[in-house]
C-alpha cells in the first residue's frame, strides 16, 4: 500500500496539516503536498478509470505529463473539469471528483468494456459505426457521448477572476531547473534583462532529488545561492507557478500564471496570462520519463521510476513497500537508491540490458543488498485495482515466466526524451539522438525569427544533456550564444557553474518488453494510458496500411488525449517504426502545438467578461433612455433603443405608438451614433468626388446631398448626408455601423493612392450629441425654445446652419430621414443631456415622445428610403436599388464606376428593389423568398426575390414590405408568392416602394 | 449654456492597488498638417504653451499640452472652455496653410491611474513596454487599453493619464478597476 513515510518529504510542512475531501471520503495531507501525493499518502491508488475499456488507473507521474491523475475540481463557482492531481497543490478545503466511471470509482460498468476489448481494436469507431449513415447522428453518438469523456462541464458561473500582463524583456528562460537558473544566471551578468519562467511553485527542477554537487557544495545550496542572487538583480523577474504555455512568431511566448490555486482564500485574480514579448527564448525544460511497454503497464501501482522518488524524496510518500524497479538504464537505480534509503524494500531491478560488466550503480545497488537481475524484463503485472506481483521473463524471449515477484509497486523506465514541445512550436527540427534513444533538437535547424536568425535556444536535458555537469556547461553555453546574438557581452572571467561528471553506463533502447512478446501480451501493453492506446493497436494500425505517424496517431487516438502524449509518443512512434520496419527518425514525430500543458480557457479571456466582456458605446443620453423605458439594441458596438416601453405596454405596441406620434406630433430620436467625418483641404473636393459615386464639389456651403458610397467593386458600402461648411471642408455623415470603417477607407485611398491629394480627415464623431426632432410640431418646439431663425424661408430643406437655440451652440441641418419636418440638431457632446432634456422640457404640450431605431426604421420604409444593411448586404449595387439618379454622369471617375460597367453588374436580370404589399394587409416574414414555377439543378424551388425589410405600418394600416425581385419595376402589380418558415404562403403586390407622401409635401414645410 | 458634462462625471475608485478617477472636461484639438511647417509650429506652441513634442512624446505645462500622434498630427490640450477660442486663433494663423483644426474635446474621456503600482494596472491593459527604464515621463503611446482604442502618458512618475475616445468611457473605467483590484499586484516594477 501506499502511504506516508516518517521520514523526508522536502517540499512538505508536517507541522502544518491540511484537510481534503476526494469522492466525499475526507483525507489529510500537508502543506506543500500536491493532490496527488496527498491521495499517495492516503493509500488512493486508484484515480479513475480509462477512456474507452474504463480500467483502473492510478498515478504514474509526478509532473504535468501524468495521463490518468485528472479529477473534477472544486465545486459550483470554483468548479473545474480535467484538473491534473499532480500539477495541482493540496490547499485547505480542497474537494476532487474522479472522473470517467459509473455509478462508482470502485465499481465501474463500463469496465466491462475491457473483456470486449478484443472487438473495440484501433480504429474501431470508424469501422463499426459507419454504417448505416443515419445510426451515427441518432444512435451510436449520444450513447457514446453518454458512456465516453472525461470531466464534467462546469455549469455554474466562475467566481473567479482572471487578467493578462504584458511583459517584454532580452532573454526569456523557461524552466527555473539548473539549466534554467544556470542559464538566466549567465544571461544576466550581461545586464540583459531576463525572465525567468518555472512551472512549479519550487527552483531547482528534479536535481535536489537526483543528487549531486554543484561549485563544490550540494544542489540545493547552490540552487538557493543561484535564485538569491538572481532574486536582487534589477534586471531579473522571476516567476513561479508560472508555465510558458506556448513560443509564436516574433519572440512572443504566452505565459500561464496560477496565482491562488494553491490558496484559494487570496485576494486578487485566480490566473494571469503573461504576453511576452523577448528577444531571444532559452528552453530549459528538462527531460520527461519514458514508460516501459510491458503487459499490465497500466495497472495501479506502476509509476515511472522517477516519480516514485519524487514522492518519496519531495513528499515522504511511499508508493509501495516492496518496489520492483524495472529499466534499461542507470537513472532508474537512483528510485531504488531512494527507496532502499527510506527504509524500504526493492526486492529486484529487473534491467533489461546485458552490459559486459556491471555498471557503477549496478555495484552500489548490490552494495545496498538489491537484486539485480541482467537482461530481464516484466513479462506481466499482477493484479487488479493494484499491482500484486511481477512476472519476470527474460528481455530476449518471448515472455516465458521464470519467476513471479510479489510486490506492490513497480518503478519503471525506458529512458528520458527532452521536452521539445516549445522549440518546436514555431518550427525548431529534431534529431534523433541515438545514444540516448530520443528526439532532441537540431541546434541547426532552430526555429527562425522574422531576421531569418534563430530565436529559440534549448538549455540542459532540454537539450539532451542528462547529466548534471553536461547540463551546466549547455545551459551557460546557451545563454553565452544568446547574448551575442542580442549583441550583448558577458561580463570578463564569467564562468559557468561546475559539477562532477557521473559514471554511467549507456542506455539501451527498449520499445517492448520482452522483445517478442506475443499479441497476448502486447494487448495488455499500453503506450496511451489515457485513450487505451496499446501496441497491439499501433501494429494494427501499420497493418492496415496507416505508415505516416500523423495518420496513425488519428486512427489509434494514440496521443490525442489532454496529455497530448508527453508519455507515449516517442513509445508509439518506435512501436510503429517497429511494425513498418523503418528505423525511428524516417517515421518522424506528429506536430507539437501549443499549449504545452491546458490553460484555463478564463486566462485567455482575461478581464473580458461580465460588464467588461466587451465595449458597449453608450451615447450622451444613454443613462436618460435606460431610464425611461429603452429596449436596446445593439449596433455594432453601439446600443441604441429600438423603442421607449411606457408602463406595460409590449414592444410592437411600443414602436406603433412611436411612429403614430411622429407622424402626427413631434418625435425625438437620439441620433448621436451616426458616423461624422471632417474632410478639408484644397482638394477635398475632388476627394469626396471620387469616394462618392454623385458630385459633392459642386455643393454649395450651407448646403447639404445625400450621398452613395461604393467600394472598388462596385458594391454599395454606405450612404448619409454630406454638408459642405466652407470653401474647402466638408462633413460627411456615414451610418453608425460605418464611421470607423469608413474613415478608414478614405485614409487608406489617401494614403495608398491619392497620397499627392491635400485632403486631411478627422473622425468627430463622439464629439456631438446629434437629436433628430421630427415631426409637424418640430418647429414650434425650437421656435419656442428660441434663438436661431428655423423658418422654411431662412432654413430650408437641406440647408443647414450654426447658430444658438435655447442657448445651446448648435448647428442645425435640415435633413430627413421621416419624410416629416425634421431637424437634426448637433451639440457638444458634454451638453447632449442638457438639451436633449430642454427639448422634453419644450416638447412636453406638443406632443413630444422619444423614438427608437425600430420607429426610426418604419419611418423611412414608408417612404421608401433604403437602408445599409437591410437593402445592401455587400453584393448589392445602387443600380439595383433604382438610385441611378446619385450616379453622376458628369464625373469622369468614382470608386466603383468602372465595376458597375462589369457585364454582372449591368446584367438587365439583376433583382431590383420593389415595394411590397400583402394582399390581406399581414406582414411579410423578413428575408422571405419569393418563389417560381419549376426547381433549379440542385433540387431547390426557383426564386425570383426576397424580402430586405418588412414592417407593420400603423400609418397605413398595413404591412408593408420592400425586396429585392428579377425584373421588378417592370411587373408592377403582379402578384408573388412568398412561403414562410411558419408553414404560410404569403402573396404580396408589387407596389411603388415609397408608400407615403410620394410628392415629400410633408418634410418640405 | 448648459454646464459641460463629462461622460463618467468624475468617477473614482479607490479600493485597488491604483486609484482610477475620470478627470473630467478637458479641452482637446486635433491638429493636423505639415508637422515641420514653421507657420503650424509657431501657431501650435501658442495654443498649448509647449514645444512641438518629438515623436511619441507628450510635453504639458498647467493644463496646456501637447502630444505627437503621428507624423502629421497633434493633439493639443488645454482647459476645456479655451478649446474654441484656442480652435478659432489656430484657424486665423493656419489661414491659408493647409492644415485641419478641429475641437475633439467632447469626443474622449480622460482618466487618471495614480500610484506606485500603476504601472502594472497599465500593464494588464496595454502592450507597452512600461518597464521604468523603457516608458518614462514624457512619453507618450497611442495604443489599446484592452478591446478599445487609447493613448497615454505620465506626466509624472507613478500617474498615467489615459485618453479615449467618449462612448466607451465606462468601459474603459471598467477594465482599469478589474485590473487594478485588491490583491492584483504583480511585483515586477
Amino acid at each position: 500500500m501506499s502511504t506516508r513515510l516518517a521520514t523526508g518529504g522536502r517540499l512538505v510542512n508536517k507541522s502544518r496539516a491540511v484537510k481534503f475531501r476526494f469522492n466525499g471520503k475526507h483525507m489529510d495531507g500537508f502543506e506543500g503536498d500536491t493532490l496527488a501525493s496527498a491521495l499517495l499518502a492516503n493509500d488512493q491508488m486508484l484515480v479513475g478509470r480509462s477512456f474507452k475499456y474504463h480500467r483502473p488507473r492510478g498515478i504514474v507521474a509526478a509532473g504535468p505529463e501524468e495521463p490518468n491523475g485528472l479529477v473534477n475540481l472544486g465545486e459550483d463557482g470554483t468548479f473545474e473539469p480535467n484538473a491534473r492531481v499532480t500539477t495541482t497543490e493540496l490547499f485547505d478545503g480542497l474537494t476532487a471528483q474522479s472522473q470517467n466511471h459509473w455509478p462508482s470509482l470502485e465499481f465501474d460498468v463500463g469496465a466491462i468494456n475491457k473483456y470486449l476489448s478484443r472487438f473495440l481494436p484501433a480504429g474501431f469507431y470508424y469501422k463499426m459505426f459507419i454504417h448505416p449513415r443515419p445510426l451515427w447522428k441518432h444512435v451510436y453518438e449520444p450513447i457514446i457521448r453518454h458512456s465516453a469523456g472525461l470531466g464534467r462541464a462546469p455549469k455554474s458561473r466562475d467566481v473567479d477572476t482572471y487578467e493578462h500582463f504584458y511583459s517584454f524583456c532580452d532573454v526569456l528562460v523557461v524552466g527555473g531547473g539548473v539549466a534554467g537558473l544556470e542559464a538566466a544566471r549567465t544571461a544576466a551578468l550581461s545586464g540583459a534583462r531576463v525572465m525567468l519562467m518555472e512551472q512549479t511553485a519550487h527552483w531547482g527542477g528534479r536535481t535536489p532529488v537526483d543528487g549531486g554537487d554543484i561549485d563544490g557544495k550540494p544542489a540545493q545550496d547552490w540552487i538557493d545561492a543561484t535564485v538569491a542572487e538572481l532574486s536582487v538583480m534589477e534586471n531579473v523577474t522571476l516567476r513561479t507557478r508560472t508555465m510558458a504555455a506556448g513560443v509564436y512568431d516574433h519572440g512572443y511566448v504566452l505565459g500561464y500564471e496560477q496565482l491562488t490555486d494553491h490558496a484559494p482564500e487570496m485576494a486578487g485574480p485566480r490566473h494571469r496570462l503573461w504576453r511576452v514579448r523577448a528577444g531571444h527564448i532559452i528552453t530549459a525544460t528538462g527531460a520527461i520519463e519514458r514508460p516501459l511497454s510491458f503487459a499490465g503497464n497500466d495497472i495501479p501501482g506502476v509509476m515511472l521510476a522517477a516519480a516514485v522518488r519524487d514522492y518519496a524524496v519531495n513528499f515522504g510518500v511511499s508508493v509501495g513497500d516492496r518496489t520492483v524497479v524495472v529499466t534499461n538504464n542507470d537513472d532508474a537505480y537512483l528510485t531504488a537508491f531512494a527507496l532502499k534509503h527510506a527504509g524500504l524494500d526493492v526486492p529486484a531491478i529487473l534491467d533489461a540490458r546485458v552490459l559486459p560488466q556491471d555498471s557503477a550503480v549496478m555495484t552500489q545497488a548490490k552494495a545496498l543488498g538489491i537484486r539485480v537481475l541482467m537482461g530481464h524484463a516484466v513479462s506481466s503485472v499482477q493484479g487488479v485495482k493494484r499491482v500484486t506481483g511481477v512476472s519476470v521473463c527474460s528481455q530476449a524471449g518471448e515472455g516465458a515466466v521464470l519467476e513471479e515477484i510479489n510486490c506492490d509497486a513497480v518503478a519503471m523506465s525506458g529512458g528520458w526524451s527532452p521536452v521539445v514541445h516549445l522549440w518546436s512550436h514555431c518550427g525548431g527540427k529534431l534529431k534523433w539522438d541515438t545514444a540516448n534513444a530520443c528526439f532532441s533538437p537540431d541546434p541547426d535547424r532552430g526555429p527562425l525569427g522574422a531576421d531569418g536568425a534563430q530565436f529559440v535556444t534549448t538549455a540542459g536535458a532540454a537539450t539532451g544533456m542528462f547529466q548534471l555537469d553536461d547540463a551546466l556547461n549547455d545551459a551557460f553555453a546557451a545563454a553565452d550564444g544568446t547574448l551575442r546574438c542580442l549583441g550583448l557581452k558577458l561580463p570578463k572571467g564569467a564562468k559557468a557553474s561546475k559539477a562532477e561528471h557521473r559514471d554511467e553506463a549507456p542506455m539501451a533502447p527498449v520499445w517492448l518488453m520482452p522483445q517478442g512478446a506475443a499479441v497476448k501480451l502486447r494487448e495488455k501493453a499500453w503506450l496511451d494510458y489515457q485513450n487505451d492506446v496499446k501496441v497491439s493497436d499501433v501494429r494494427l494500425a501499420a497493418q492496415e496500411g496507416f505508415v505516416s505517424v500523423e495518420h496513425a496517431k488519428r486512427y489509434t487516438t494514440l496521443g490525442m488525449a489532454t496529455d497530448q502524449g508527453k508519455l507515449s509518443n516517442i513509445n508509439g512512434l518506435a512501436t510503429l517504426a517497429g511494425a513498418l520496419g523503418e528505423e525511428i527518425p524516417a517515421v518522424g514525430t506528429t506536430t507539437f502545438r501549443p499549449p504545452y500543458h491546458p490553460i484555463s480557457m478564463a486566462s485567455i479571456g482575461g478581464e473580458a467578461r461580465d460588464a467588461a466582456f466587451q465595449p458597449i458605446r453608450r451615447t450622451p443620453m444613454y443613462d436618460w433612455h435606460n431610464a425611461n423605458g429603452a429596449e436596446w439594441e445593439p449596433v455594432g458596438q453601439w446600443r441604441r433603443p429600438y423603442a421607449y416601453k411606457r408602463g406595460d405596454e409590449n414592444t410592437h405596441d411600443a414602436v406603433m405608438r412611436e411612429v403614430t406620434n411622429t407622424r402626427e406630433k413631434l418625435g425625438l430620436l437620439d441620433a448621436s451614433t451616426l458616423g461624422k467625418l471632417i474632410v478639408k483641404g484644397p482638394d477635398a473636393g475632388a476627394f469626396l468626388d471620387l469616394m462618392y459615386t454623385n458630385m459633392m464639389s459642386t455643393l454649395k456651403p450651407g448646403k447639404c446631398r445625400y450621398g452613395l458610397m461604393c467600394n472598388d467593386n462596385g458594391f454599395l458600402i454606405d450612404d448619409g448626408v454630406v454638408a459642405r461648411i466652407d470653401e474647402d471642408t466638408w462633413l460627411c455623415h456615414t451610418t453608425t455601423g460605418g464611421a470607423e470603417r469608413i474613415h478608414a477607407h478614405m485614409e487608406e485611398w489617401l494614403q495608398t493612392e491619392w497620397w499627392d491629394m491635400k485632403v486631411y480627415v478627422a473622425n468627430v464623431t463622439e464629439q456631438y450629441a446629434q437629436i433628430a426632432v421630427v415631426g409637424p410640431n418640430a418647429r414650434k418646439a425650437l421656435e419656442k425654445l428660441g434663438g436661431m431663425d428655423v423658418s422654411k424661408e431662412t432654413l430650408g430643406f437641406m440647408d443647414w446652419a450654426d447658430g444658438v437655440i435655447g442657448g445651446f451652440n448648435v448647428r442645425v441641418y435640415r435633413i430627413s430621414f421621416s419624410g416629416e419636418l425634421s431637424y437634426e440638431i448637433a451639440v457638444d457632446a458634454s451638453h447632449g443631456q442638457a438639451f436633449w432634456d430642454a427639448l422634453m422640457a419644450v416638447g412636453a404640450d406638443l406632443g413630444v415622445m422619444p423614438y427608437g431605431t425600430e420607429c426610426l426604421h418604419i419611418l423611412r420604409a414608408e417612404k421608401g428610403f433604403i437602408m445599409i444593411g437591410d437593402e445592401s448586404d455587400g453584393t448589392v449595387i445602387p443600380q439595383d436599388l433604382n438610385l441611378h439618379w446619385a450616379l453622376s454622369k458628369k464625373k469622369e471617375d468614382y470608386l466603383g464606376k468602372r465595376a458597375h460597367l462589369r457585364s454582372h453588374m449591368a446584367d438587365p436580370n439583376r433583382w431590383k428593389l420593389v415595394g411590397l404589399e400583402t394582399t390581406d394587409g399581414s406582414t411579410l416574414p423578413d428575408g422571405a423568398y419569393a418563389v417560381a414555377e419549376g426547381k433549379n439543378e440542385n433540387g431547390q424551388r426557383n426564386m425570383i426575390g426576397r424580402v430586405t425589410s418588412t414592417y407593420h405600418s400603423p400609418t397605413l394600416g398595413k404591412g408593408i414590405a420592400m425586396g429585392l425581385v428579377h425584373n421588378g419595376p417592370d411587373r408592377m402589380g403582379e402578384v408573388l408568392e412568398f412561403p414562410g418558415t411558419d408553414g404560410k404562403t404569403y402573396s404580396a403586390r408589387i407596389v411603388d416602394p415609397v408608400f407615403y407622401d410620394k410628392e415629400g409635401e410633408k418634410q418640405n414645410v | 449654456m448648459s454646464e459641460a458634462v463629462s461622460a463618467l462625471k468624475n468617477a473614482v475608485y479607490i479600493a485597488g492597488i491604483a486609484e482610477i478617477s475620470e478627470m473630467g472636461a478637458v479641452g482637446m484639438i486635433t491638429l493636423r498638417g505639415d508637422l515641420a511647417a514653421k507657420p503650424l509650429q509657431k501657431a501650435a506652441v501658442a495654443a498649448a504653451g509647449v514645444n512641438v513634442p518629438d515623436q511619441r512624446q507628450c510635453l504639458t505645462e498647467g493644463t496646456g499640452g501637447m502630444a505627437w500622434m503621428s507624423p502629421d498630427e497633434l493633439l493639443i490640450m488645454c482647459a476645456y472652455d479655451d478649446a474654441n477660442a484656442k480652435l478659432a486663433d489656430l484657424r486665423d494663423k493656419l489661414a491659408g496653410t493647409h492644415a485641419l483644426a478641429v475641437n475633439v474635446s467632447d469626443a474622449r474621456a480622460v482618466f487618471e491611474v495614480r500610484g506606485p503600482k500603476a504601472r502594472e494596472v497599465m500593464a494588464k491593459l496595454a502592450p507597452v513596454d512600461l518597464a521604468p527604464a523603457s516608458f518614462t515621463p514624457g512619453m507618450f503611446r497611442r495604443t489599446r487599453i484592452a478591446q478599445v482604442p487609447a493613448a497615454f502618458w505620465m506626466p509624472q512618475e507613478g500617474v498615467f493619464r489615459v485618453v479615449c475616445f467618449r462612448s466607451v468611457a465606462q468601459y474603459v473605467f471598467d477594465v482599469l478597476c478589474v485590473a487594478a483590484q485588491p490583491g492584483s499586484e504583480v511585483g515586477v516594477f
